[in-house]
Formats: structure tokens, C-alpha cells, sequence
């Protein structure tokens, strides 16, 4: 009984209690540096709100709709809704379901965020340097956020830099 | 009687780490806000606010955040860090006198204010270091 009791106690405690800021929550981790650089691109011009302007254009390209800009700090943050749906995740409920364990609920949507910043590097500001990161968060059937988390993919990164260099570079033709 | 016992001990738990009243937090002011600014606050010897705010955003990059929306002209950064929990910060900055700026950073941890003094000194030193200079105690 008493270790029961005591047992109930610590759970209320772990419900109700204040949940704490995680210690390194604000620390700079190892692989910040290696992130930075993973996000970072740096292009040969002084203007930077053509290269803001560029980004822009590619956000839209990738179906984002812009939420904020402030051109005099170099920010555009944008957002997007997309679906969650899994397809593995959905057979495996499926079959969870058949087998009786009742209905599971399963990823269905989720809110995909950009942020672009921008700022003059160099000796002399004559390069712009532009960070890009994003971020997510997923829903399920439940209406409960099941993830929520930064996109850490290489490929990713990769694949905006090389869009936004074709942009840049569109843009600078134009007559 | 036991069992009475564990039952009022219970109902003072709940009591006591429960939250008492829901409006109360709409200006938080049980904490002593004096000490709260003290802890969110940090003076830099510089007077440029533009590159202060460009700093600030590229330091809240570093930790991991995702900028929301930034001010030039009220001096304002919001940024949300999203790692299994939401931890959204606002960061403004402002003139203090004729050679410094004051930087304020105040953060939510998922529901709740951070209200240690930990977590803002791990802030002003990674900010400290991307500023090259030294963020003195405000008061």
C-alpha cells in the first residue's frame, strides 16, 4: 500500500509538477559549427535585397507562403501545411487494428517553417551570406503533436543552395 | 485513517504543484520583477542596434532556433526552437545612454517562463562571443 501510494505521489508529481528547461537547451552544441556551415552559402554581390528578393521567389517556387519580412535585418520566414501521411505507418495501423488492438492513431499532417537570413560578410561587406533553416512540427489523427523538430538533412540544404544559385543567377540575366 | 491520510496528502499535492488560478498569468506578476529583468538583461558597449539585432538572430540560429519575426525599428527578435519540446525566445535591444545598448531576452518553455537565471547566462555568453565583446550586468 505504502509503495503504491508512493508511486501515485511521484506521478502527480511528474503530471502536475513543472516540467524543467532542458540544460543544454541554449548551449551552443558541437555540431553547431558543422550546421552553420551545412546552412550557410555565401554569394559574391553587395545587394542584398536582390538576393532576398531571390529567396523569396525560390520559397514560393517551393510552395511556401511567406509569414514575415524585415529587409533591413535580411529575414523572410515562411510556412507551409503539408500531409503526414505514411504510408508504412498507416499498413502498420491497419494491421493493429485487425489483430484488435483498437484504432492507432497516425501521422496526418504537418506544418513545415522556413527562416532565410541574410548579411554582408568580408572585410569590405562584399559578400552576402545567407543562412537557411527549417523546421517542423506533425500531427496526428488525434490532433496531437506527435513531432516537432529541426530538418537536419544534408541533401536538403544542398538542394535549396543549388536552386537559389540558378535563381540568383536567372535574375542577374534578365534584360 | 491510513488511507485518509494518503488522501489529504494527495489533494495537497495537487494543491500545491496544480496551478491555482488561470488568469493570474496573463501578467505573471508573482515573480519579483526586478530580479526577473536582472537575470534577462545584459548591457553591450556598442550603439549599433542594426548589427546587435543581426547578431542576436545569427547566435539564436546557432542554438538551434528558427527566426519568426524580427523588428529593425522596435529593435525585436522572436525565434522558436523546436527539439521534442517548443522553446520560443523574444530578444529586443535598446539604447542605454549615449555608449551602450541594452539587450533583453525573455523565453517560454513549452508552456511555461523560464524564469532561471542558467538558461540566460548560457544565451548572453554564446551571444558574447558572436558580438566580440563583453555583456555587462545591467543594474
Amino acid at each position: 500500500m505504502g509503495k503504491v501510494s508512493a508511486l501515485f505521489l511521484v506521478s502527480i508529481f511528474l503530471i502536475t509538477g513543472c516540467q524543467t528547461i532542458p540544460k543544454d537547451a541554449l548551449t551552443l552544441s558541437p555540431q553547431s559549427l558543422a550546421e552553420r556551415q551545412m546552412q550557410t552559402r555565401k554569394y559574391e554581390m553587395k545587394d542584398e535585397g536582390k538576393i532576398l528578393s531571390a529567396c523569396a521567389g525560390l520559397l514560393q517556387d517551393m510552395g511556401f507562403n511567406v509569414d514575415e519580412s524585415e529587409p533591413k535585418l535580411g529575414l523572410i520566414t515562411a510556412s507551409k501545411m503539408r500531409s503526414a501521411e505514411n504510408a508504412g505507418q498507416i499498413a502498420g495501423a491497419i494491421l493493429i487494428g485487425l489483430l484488435g488492438g483498437g484504432a492507432m492513431p497516425v501521422d496526418k499532417e504537418q506544418k513545415m517553417r522556413a527562416a532565410v537570413i541574410t548579411r554582408p560578410v568580408g572585410e569590405l561587406g562584399e559578400y552576402i551570406a545567407v543562412r537557411v533553416t527549417f523546421q517542423r512540427i506533425v500531427w496526428n489523427t488525434e490532433g496531437r503533436v506527435t513531432k516537432s523538430e529541426s530538418i537536419i538533412d544534408p541533401a536538403i540544404y544542398q538542394e535549396f543552395f543549388d536552386k537559389l544559385s540558378k535563381a540568383i543567377f536567372l535574375e542577374g540575366q534578365d534584360i | 485513517m491510513k488511507r485518509k491520510m494518503s488522501l489529504i496528502l494527495i489533494a495537497l499535492v495537487f494543491f500545491f504543484t496544480g496551478c491555482a488560478t488561470t488568469q493570474q498569468r496573463l501578467l505573471d506578476s508573482e515573480s519579483s520583477q526586478v530580479q526577473l529583468r536582472s537575470i534577462q538583461t545584459r548591457a553591450f558597449d556598442t550603439t549599433d542596434k542594426e548589427k546587435t539585432l543581426r547578431t542576436v538572430m545569427s547566435t539564436l540560429q546557432d542554438l538551434g532556433f528558427v527566426i519568426d519575426k524580427a523588428d529593425a525599428t522596435l529593435g525585436t527578435v522572436s525565434a522558436t526552437k523546436l527539439k521534442g519540446y517548443a522553446l520560443r525566445m523574444t530578444v529586443t535591444v535598446r539604447p542605454r545612454g549615449e555608449t551602450q545598448l541594452l539587450v533583453r531576452a525573455n523565453a517560454q518553455y513549452n508552456v511555461q517562463p523560464v524564469t532561471d537565471p542558467e538558461p540566460y547566462q548560457q544565451f548572453f555568453a554564446a551571444l558574447e562571443k558572436a558580438m566580440f565583446l563583453t555583456a555587462h550586468q545591467a543594474d
